[in-house]
C-alpha cells in the first residue's frame, strides 16, 4: 500500500493544477465574452502569420 | 494586427504595448444592439481601428458592445463610423455602467471551482471506502478527505453562511439555514467520526451539497444581474448627453461634464439629466419616476427640477443645483434597485417555500434524533441519522430550480432579440389574456417612401422645427422627408400628446398634428399657420415585418389582438383591414388608454400592452406586462417589462410560449424535487441513509433539475 502515498499527493497535485488552471483563465477575462470568442475564431484577418513568401534572412 | 513577426520575440513586444493599452478602462463604451456574428466584429473592429485617433477598439458580442481606447475620439466620429459601416451605436454613460467586472459573480465562480476540486478529490476516496477500503486504509483516507473538505468548506460556503447568519440575528429562518446547518454538520460530523474511527463520513455529501448550490446561487446571480445591467444600460442610454447653453447656442455635452450652473435646454419626452431650477416662464414634468404620481405637474418659473423627470410639455431651460453623485435620481436608484429586487415574486414564490420548509425540515431532523435516541440510547446513531436528514431534505433542487428555468428562458430571449428587464416579467407574461397594441411605431414604422416636396421654404422650417422639438415617431419620420432647410424660429413650442406640437411664428399660432385637431378636411398629418388652410403631409405608416406571423400566433394562443390608437379613424381602420384585427379604437388620449387598460384589468382581464410612444407611458407601467420595441421613445423603453430589439415582430408568439413554458417548467422542478425527498426521506428516517444513499440522491435530484430546465431551450 505504500504506492498509496506516492499516487494521492500526486493525483491531488495534478487536480490542483487544473484548479489553478481555471482560476488563471477567470482572472484573465475568458469568460468575460464567451460567445464573441467563439466568433473571432471565424475571423481571418486577426493574426499575422509569417510571410512565406519573404526570406526569412533578408 | 497587421505587424510581421517572424520570431517570437518581435510578436511578443506589440502584444506587450496592447495589453497595457488595455488595461486602462476604455474612453468610450457605445452599445451596438444589432452586432450578431464574427463578420459584425471585424466590420466594427476594423472600421474603428482606421478611425484616426483610435488606439485600438473591442467588441463584446455577449454585451453587445464595442469598447474603444483612444483618448480624442468623441461619440459622434465613432457613432458616424459605425452609421457608416451599417450599424446603429448608442454612446453609453461609463459613470452609469459598472467599470469593473462584476466582484460578486467571479467570487461565487471561484468558490464553485473549489467546491468542484475539493468535491471529486474526495468522491474518489470516497469511491474506494465504499468499495471495502477498511481499517487504517479507511482511515488515512477519511483523513485526507477531512484534510481536503474542512478549509474548502468552511470557504465555499461563505455565502450560505452569511445569508443564514443575517436572518437568524434578526429571528427569521430562510433557506439558507438549513443549507448552513446542513453542510457544517454534516462536515462536524464526519470529523468526529474520523478522529474516532468510525466507518460513515458524510464529506462527499458537505461538499456536493456545496457544489450544487453555489452553481444555483451562480445562476441566480447571473440572471439577475443580466437584467440589472440590462436596466442600467438602459439608463445608461437615456442620459447621456445634454443640451448645454453657451454664449446663446445649445450645444451638446456628455452629462458627466456638467458642473453647478450651467443653463440647459430639455426637449419634449427626455429625461432630465440634473437636478436644477426651472428658468422657462412654465413646463409640464411628469414625476412619476420620483413620486408615483401618474398625472404631469406644471411648473413656474423658479420651481425645482428633479433629474429623473420627463418632459411632457414644450422644450424648457434650467440651471443645474446638483450634478452626478449628489442628484435625487442617484440617491433614489439604490432604493429603486431594491423595490425591482423585491419584485421578483419568483423568488417570492421559492422563499415563501423555505419558510414552511425550513422549519419542517428542522422539526424532521429533531425528531428523528429524539426518537432514534429513545429508541436505542445510542446519541452517535441517534446524530448520524438526523445529519441524513437534514442533507437528503436540504433544499438543494429548490435552490437550483428557479434559476436555472429563469437564466435559460432570459438567455434564449435576448438571443431572440427580447430584452427582459424584470425578473418577474415572464412569469406575469404568462398570465395574459388580452394584447393591446399601439400603432404608429409599434404596429408600423413610420417611414414615407418619397421626400416631400411640396412645400414652401417657409413652411418646410417650420415643419423642421416642430418636428425636432419631439421625440415622437412621427417626428422622426418626418425629418427624413423633409427638405432640407434651415429650421423656422418658433417659440413657445409645445407638444400636446396625442394630438401634435403648437407654437407661434412671429404672433401667428402654428400647428402640426392630426387634421381633425387642426380643423382640417383630412384625417393625416398636417400643417397649420396661422389662418392659412392646413396643408397634409403625407406620410404613410408602413406595418413592422412580421406583424402577420405575430397576430396569427397570438390568436392561436387564444390572446385577442387589439389596437388603441391615438390615431385618426381611416389610418387605424386602413392598417386593421391590412392585418386583420377586429378589434379598434382610434382618437385615444393618453388618459383614455391608460383608464381602458385598467378598466380591463379590473375587469379580470390580463393585459399586455405594446407600445412606444409618450402616450403609451402610463399604459406600459400599468399593464400587467409590456413591451416597447427598441426604436421607442426612452420613457417607455424604461417604462416597459421587455424591449424587442429587433425591428420584427414575427418572433412575438414563441416569447409568449417561452414565458408560459418557464412558469410550467419551475413548476415541475418544485414537483420533482418534492418527489425525491419523498421517497428518500423515509429511508433517511429509518436510518439506511449511507453517506452512498444521501450522495446519489442528493446529486441525481439536483441534475434532473437542471435537465428539466435546460428544456426551455427547445420550445418551439
Amino acid at each position: 500500500m505504500n504506492v498509496l502515498l506516492i499516487l494521492i499527493p500526486v493525483s491531488i497535485i495534478l487536480g490542483g493544477l487544473g484548479l489553478c488552471g481555471f482560476l488563471w483563465t477567470l482572472r484573465s477575462g475568458q469568460y468575460d465574452d464567451a460567445e464573441g470568442s467563439a466568433a473571432r475564431l471565424l475571423l481571418d484577418d486577426d493574426d499575422a502569420l509569417p510571410d512565406l513568401t519573404q526570406d526569412p534572412k533578408s | 494586427m497587421t505587424h510581421v513577426a517572424a520570431c517570437p520575440a518581435c510578436a511578443v513586444a506589440p502584444l506587450a504595448q496592447e495589453t497595457a493599452r488595455n488595461a486602462r478602462p476604455p474612453d468610450a463604451v457605445l452599445s451596438i444592439p444589432s452586432l450578431h456574428c464574427a463578420a459584425c466584429i471585424g466590420k466594427v473592429e476594423r472600421a474603428l481601428s482606421a478611425l484616426p485617433g483610435v488606439d485600438s477598439a473591442r467588441v463584446n458580442l455577449s454585451l453587445k458592445r464595442v469598447s474603444v481606447h483612444g483618448a480624442d475620439v468623441s461619440d459622434d466620429s465613432i457613432i458616424k463610423v459605425l452609421k457608416g459601416a451599417g450599424y446603429d451605436a448608442y454612446p453609453l454613460d461609463l459613470t452609469l455602467l459598472e467599470a469593473g467586472q462584476d466582484p460578486v459573480g467571479r467570487g461565487l465562480l471561484i468558490r464553485l471551482a473549489i467546491a468542484g476540486f475539493a468535491m471529486m478529490n474526495v468522491m474518489l476516496f470516497s469511491v474506494a471506502v465504499w468499495s471495502g477500503a477498511s481499517d487504517a486504509t479507511r482511515d488515512l483516507f477519511h483523513l485526507i478527505s477531512a484534510l481536503i473538505s474542512l478549509p474548502a468548506v468552511l470557504f465555499c460556503g461563505q455565502p450560505f453562511f452569511a445569508n443564514a447568519w443575517s436572518a437568524l440575528r434578526v429571528g427569521a429562518l430562510n433557506m439558507d439555514v438549513p443549507i448552513s446547518l446542513a453542510i457544517l454538520l454534516a462536515a462536524g460530523m464526519s470529523l468526529f467520526e474520523v478522529l474516532n474511527g468510525g466507518a460513515h463520513a458524510y464529506f462527499d455529501a458537505a461538499l456536493s451539497l456545496t457544489f450544487f448550490l453555489l452553481i444555483g446561487r451562480y445562476l441566480d446571480h447571473r440572471s439577475r444581474s443580466s437584467a440589472r445591467s440590462a436596466a442600467k444600460e438602459l439608463a445608461a442610454l437615456e442620459v447621456q448627453t445634454a443640451q448645454r447653453i453657451d454664449a446663446g447656442h445649445a450645444t451638446k455635452v456628455a452629462v458627466s461634464a456638467l458642473r453647478v450652473g450651467d443653463r440647459l435646454v430639455i426637449p419634449t419626452g427626455v429625461r432630465v439629466p440634473v437636478d436644477g431650477t426651472l428658468n422657462s416662464p412654465s413646463a409640464l414634468s411628469d414625476r412619476s419616476f420620483l413620486t408615483g404620481e401618474s398625472s404631469a405637474q406644471t411648473l413656474t418659473k423658479g420651481d425645482p427640477v428633479q433629474a429623473g423627470e420627463i418632459n411632457q410639455g414644450a422644450p424648457f431651460e434650467m440651471t443645474a443645483t446638483a450634478v452626478g453623485e449628489d442628484t435625487t435620481l442617484r440617491r433614489v436608484a439604490n432604493l429603486v434597485e431594491m423595490a425591482e429586487n423585491s419584485r421578483n415574486s419568483y423568488t417570492n414564490l421559492a422563499d415563501r417555500a423555505a419558510r414552511i420548509y425550513a422549519p419542517a425540515v428542522h422539526l424532521l431532523a429533531l425528531l428523528a434524533f429524539v426518537v432514534w435516541v429513545w429508541i436505542s440510547g445510542d446519541i452517535r446513531f441517534a446524530l448520524n441519522i438526523a445529519v441524513a436528514v437534514l442533507i437528503i431534505t436540504c433544499p438543494c433542487a429548490l435552490g437550483l430550480a428557479v434559476p436555472a428555468v429563469a437564466t435559460a428562458a432570459i438567455a434564449r430571449l435576448y438571443g431572440m432579440g427580447f430584452l427582459v428587464k424584470s425578473g418577474t416579467a415572464l412569469e406575469r407574461l404568462a398570465e395574459i389574456d388580452v394584447a393591446v397594441f399601439d400603432k404608429t411605431g409599434t404596429l408600423t414604422l413610420s417611414s414615407s417612401t418619397g421626400k416631400i416636396t411640396s412645400l414652401s421654404d417657409q413652411q418646410a422650417g417650420v415643419a423642421r422645427r416642430l418636428a425636432q422639438s419631439s421625440d415622437h415617431p412621427v417626428s422622426r419620420g418626418l425629418l427624413a422627408v423633409l427638405p432640407p432647410v434651415q429650421p423656422a424660429a418658433l417659440t413657445e413650442i409645445n407638444e400636446i400628446p396625442g394630438f401634435g406640437m403648437e407654437a407661434r411664428l412671429k404672433g401667428q399660432a402654428v400647428r402640426m398634428g392630426r387634421g381633425s385637431w387642426l380643423g382640417a378636411g383630412f384625417d393625416g398629418l398636417g400643417l397649420k399657420i396661422g389662418d392659412d388652410p392646413a396643408i397634409p403631409l403625407p406620410l404613410t405608416d408602413i406595418p413592422r415585418p412580421g406583424v402577420q406571423t405575430a397576430l396569427e400566433g397570438l390568436r392561436n394562443m387564444g390572446i385577442a389582438p387589439q389596437i388603441l390608437s391615438g390615431d385618426s379613424e381611416k389610418p387605424v381602420q386602413d392598417l386593421a383591414a391590412q392585418i386583420g384585427i377586429k378589434d379598434i379604437q382610434f382618437n385615444v388620449s393618453a388618459t383614455q388608454k391608460h383608464a381602458y387598460l385598467t378598466g380591463m384589468q379590473q375587469a379580470g382581464h390580463r393585459v399586455l400592452m405594446v407600445g412606444d410612444g409618450l402616450n403609451d407611458t402610463a399604459s406600459l407601467a400599468a399593464a400587467h406586462a409590456s413591451v416597447a420595441p427598441a426604436s421607442a421613445l426612452d420613457a417607455s423603453r424604461s417604462a416597459a417589462d421587455i424591449v424587442l430589439l429587433r425591428e420584427t415582430l414575427a418572433e412575438f408568439p414563441l416569447l409568449l410560449k417561452i414565458a408560459r413554458a418557464t412558469t410550467q417548467l419551475s413548476r415541475q422542478n418544485f414537483a420533482i424535487a418534492a418527489g425525491y425527498n419523498a421517497i428518500a426521506v423515509p429511508v433517511a428516517l429509518l436510518g439506511y441513509a449511507s453517506p452512498l444513499i444521501a450522495a446519489i440522491a442528493m446529486s441525481v435530484s439536483s441534475l434532473t433539475v437542471l435537465a428539466n430546465a435546460m428544456r426551455i431551450r427547445i420550445i418551439r
